[in-house]
């Protein structure tokens, strides 16, 4: 059989000792060369005649063009979610000039994608296309803003096909923690419904639908940003011709803000039977407009934002608790916040928290090095190059600075900042905001398997009925 | 960057280079391909090549444990690592300052890497993690790449499940380790990719200065993993403890990438115009006219495209309700392919094909992680790199009567289908009785 004729031969081979060690012995570290700044970007950021702000970038490394929309879709009525949802999952589905497959087929034959999606914040439409085919991409996407007409049919097929990924989706482990976090750190606020329940979905109506799309989706206050190979000066002309019948008084809706995340006991949430656990812990944080920012977003690289972080080196690589533990930022309107998540086997979920909560308590007391400032501080401003190096990254890097109403100065500044945080502003930022007080969370597990150990720990609380 | 500049060259060690200079970035991609991947892990030993894989991250001769992180993530750097049915890579994209940093870890670990008892302990307990996570403990696990191959295929290398059984892993051994390092991992057995921000002399420079030390080492001789098509439909079942609804993929058998490109590349242009955009066939018909399934997907390749050497497998997954019997999904599949056999599409629908996949070459040469890999994988499978610039005028040469061709070669009579189905008790979710506070 084939198989095993692929097998080495046995004995014919070296030791693991031989294979590492050679006679040369070993050999010291290249040091870095020259680096090249990143090239400038031409950009054009303006608020067009009915309130969209459109920030363009010539980026022409491949003739492509990238697109985002991002509309402020926030809601208070609690069926807002399962109406969202279903807006954004029929809103490509037909208007008066094109039906479903027309649609497709317009985009299809410039090389696009477009994709519409909401959570609690924003309605985002996202796409790309052969740079050639804008104006089509633009047709089409003005055609769903002002025409979308959520044809019966349509929304019908479209509110069952959701209700089957609903179900989907609340099996995810990960889904299932993530909603047990925010309803542990932000309790009833709309900013925790990213989810909607499948009996809220099954009351939309088409007419719901088109009634949330002419309250909601609408121009000012949203942002466009389109980066690519385009000519930034001309573009602002062609998206205003094409978005120009995109228009209403109103602006978009914002979000409510968020309450402050503060620390309390830990939730175990029960999953019987599961093999793995999620921890989930949340702090309060400070978004990028704060000073403190760029020292918060390096000590959080330090605690468990790369992979050379504390956290990583200690519950992975060390003990072997987990495949995946990060810490990283979670932006909800003008609030930031701090959220840590290891997925690890039930037999050690007490014990990769003890590690979590002790690598939280260390940032502060023991605080970064030096070297690890140093590294932190390389990898932030080069991940930014990396990030930013291609349509795709810096299209939604872009969206993202958009939403908190910053622009591309920000994003140009920011290595600059980065390379003047000292140690010591790091040290601040670690026992500012990392002190283990300060968080809360959930653990979703197997009751049976991790509940002795966590009440052992202690400052967990325990769903005794689970 | 266009037609791009490449160069390809060969050490006297036999590690083959390909150069990829692009000034318009500020970044590099390095990456080297091992030509070993899962299909070539020992009977006894499923999962090996991806917990090798993992070990290749934990020190070398010159780098202790946790330095090759430290110093790619230090320099500004991400890395990576993944283990496909033919091949095992190795990739970092840097700023352009850390090239020769990045040159020089690679090195180090093709000639030396440092393979020791604790390292293996604790990283069996990292892949048994990632297993869990990926496989065990969410609902369609493995589906359809880890569940779909037993049932198509029925030899080891073909069938087996290439992340491992927990028993398998755990009795893998420091000797296992330096026998297969010792095989496979010699410099005539991969290839060493580099892109973006450099000047090619330099580069060259480099790559002398670091590789060309390493010790030329036989290469295996690699076996055809060749088996024959099945005779007849081969079903089974398999029972998701976590799915709430039920599953299918049908899985049949394509001609071989690389020396029958041309009908690989009808399978490919048959998968967009069956199931990719709304009005894709099998969209049109399962999803919205007979409402039988949520989502349907196709695919030439279990991976994807180019991913593997024959034999390789054309897919169609869905998950659908469970008061639509799967008899009738599959019904409809056959029925679709049945109109497409016999009546080759318009020209139109492979247009839109040829446009879709255009854009998406370009986006992947626009991210340097990706066209530093799919550079390195087109010259490993096909010894050819410059076929990522050629794809899409191949691609649209496909004519409507390949396509009717290809879809024809999927014969029901000779094909596999994989039904998951929901344990009985798998709506538990969670209980969380105390509500919100």
């Amino acid at each position: 059989m084939t198989g095993t004729s692929a097998q080495p031969q046995q004995g014919a081979h070296r030791s693991a000792e031989e294979i590492g060690t050679t006679p040369h012995g070993p050999r010291p570290l290249p040091g870095l060369g020259d680096q090249r700044a990143a090239a400038e970007l031409a950009v054009t950021d303006t608020v067009l005649g009915n309130g969209l702000r459109l920030l363009a970038v010539r980026k022409s490394n491949v003739p492509m063009v990238e697109l985002r929309v991002h509309i402020p879709f926030g809601g208070t009525d609690p069926m807002h979610s399962a109406r969202a949802e279903v807006l954004a999952e029929s809103m490509l589905t037909g208007t008066a000039r094109r039906d479903r497959v027309a649609i497709d087929t317009d985009l299809a034959l410039i090389g696009s994608e477009l994709n519409a999606v909401v959570g609690p914040e924003y309605l985002s439409l996202s796409g790309s296309a052969l740079a050639e085919g804008l104006p089509t991409l633009l047709d089409v996407l003005a055609d769903v803003l002002t025409g979308a007409t959520y044809a019966e049919a349509e929304v019908a097929r479209e509110r069952d096909r959701l209700t089957e990924r609903l179900a989907v989706a609340r099996t995810q482990p990960r889904v299932i923690a993530r909603e047990a976090l925010q309803r542990k750190r932000f309790g009833d606020h709309p900013a925790t419904r990213e989810v909607p329940e499948a009996a809220d979905v099954a009351a939309v109506t088409a007419e719901d639908v088109r009634a949330l799309h002419g309250a909601g989706v609408l121009p000012s206050g949203s942002v466009m940003v389109l980066v690519g190979d385009i000519d930034p000066d001309t573009v602002v002309a062609d998206v205003e011709r094409a978005l120009g019948g995109w228009d209403a008084r109103a602006s978009a809706s914002r979000i409510e803000p968020v309450p402050r995340v503060s620390g309390a006991d830990i939730r175990l949430v029960s999953r019987p039977g599961a093999v793995q656990s999620q921890i989930r812990l949340s702090a309060q944080a400070v978004p990028r407009t704060d000073e403190r920012y760029a020292a918060l977003q390096l000590a959080n690289l330090a605690y468990g934002g790369y992979f050379s972080s504390r956290l990583v080196e200690n519950i992975r690589e060390d003990k072997g608790y987990t495949y995946s533990a990060h810490s990283g930022f979670d932006f909800t309107g003008d609030s930031a916040t701090l959220v840590v998540d290891a997925d690890t086997a039930s037999e050690v979920t007490a014990a990769a928290l003890l590690e979590t909560r002790y690598e939280l308590g260390r940032l502060g007391l023991v605080p970064p090095t030096e070297q690890e400032a140093d590294a932190v501080r390389q990898y932030a401003i080069g991940s930014l190059l990396i990030g930013t190096a291609s349509q795709t990254g810096l299209a939604n890097q872009l969206v993202a600075l958009a939403d908190a109403g910053l622009g591309a100065d920000w994003l140009t500044a920011h290595p600059g900042r980065l390379a003047d945080t000292s140690a010591e502003d790091i040290a601040e930022a670690a026992i500012e905001f990392f002190a283990p007080s300060r968080f809360t969370g959930v653990v979703v597990g197997d009751p049976e398997t991790v509940r002795r150990g966590l009440t052992a720990l202690g400052g967990v609380t325990v769903d005794e009925q689970g | 960057m266009g037609a791009g500049e490449l160069h390809r060259y060969r050490l006297d060690n036999g590690l083959r280079v390909v150069l990829a200079p692009d000034t318009t970035t500020q970044v590099v991609g390095v990456s080297v391909h091992y030509d070993v991947g899962f299909r070539s892990e020992p009977e006894g030993r499923t999962g090996f090549a991806h917990l090798f894989e993992h070990l290749m991250f934990q020190g070398s001769e010159s780098l202790a444990k946790l330095a090759h992180f430290r110093h790619i993530q230090g320099s500004g750097g991400m890395f990576n690592g993944s283990t496909h049915p033919d091949y095992t890579d190795y990739f970092a994209v840097l700023p352009s300052a850390a090239l020769e940093r990045a040159l020089f870890l690679e090195a180090d670990r093709m000639r030396a890497p440092k393979l020791t008892e604790e390292n293996l302990a604790n990283q069996i307990d990292v892949v048994k993690e990632e297993i869990r996570l990926n496989v065990l403990n969410r609902p369609y696990g493995g589906f359809p790449w880890i569940l779909l191959p037993p049932v198509l295929y029925e030899t080891f290398p073909n069938a087996h499940n290439g992340y491992g059984d927990f028993t398998d892993l755990e009795q893998a051994t420091l000797d296992d380790c330096a026998a297969f390092f010792d095989a496979y991992y010699a410099p005539a057995n991969a290839v060493l990719t580099v892109t973006g921000d450099f000047h090619p002399d330099r580069a060259r420079e480099l790559i002398d200065k670091h590789f060309a030390d390493v010790p030329a080492r036989q290469v295996p001789h690699r076996p055809s993993f060749a088996e024959p098509r099945p005779g007849t439909e081969k079903r089974d079942t398999h029972v998701d403890p976590h799915a709430p609804l039920p599953a299918l993929a049908v899985g049949y058998r394509m001609d071989d990438p690389i020396e029958e490109m041309d009908s690989y590349l009808a399978n490919i242009v048959l998968a967009s115009v069956l199931a990719e955009g709304e009005g894709a066939r099998l969209q049109q018909r399962l999803v919205h006219s007979d409402a039988l399934v949520s989502d349907i997907n196709a695919e030439a390749g279990l991976f994807g495209p180019f991913e593997a050497r024959d034999p390789d497998t054309f897919s169609v997954t869905a998950i659908h309700p469970a008061d639509v019997p799967a008899q009738r999904v599959l019904d409809a599949l056959d029925d679709e392919l049945d109109t497409l056999a016999s009546r080759p599409p318009e020209q139109a629908e492979l247009s839109k094909a040829t446009a879709r996949w255009t854009a998406a070459l370009h986006g992947e040469n626009d991210r340097i992680v990706s066209r530093t890999l799919a550079l390195g994988s087109f010259e490993l499978l096909y010894g050819d790199p410059a076929l990522i610039h050629d794809l899409p005028a191949r691609i649209g040469a496909v004519t409507p009567e390949d396509v009717a061709a290809a879809a024809k070669a999927l014969r029901p009579d000779s094909r596999a289908v994989l039904f998951v189905e929901p344990s009985s008790n798998s709506q538990n979710a969670t209980h969380d009785t105390e509500g919100a506070q």
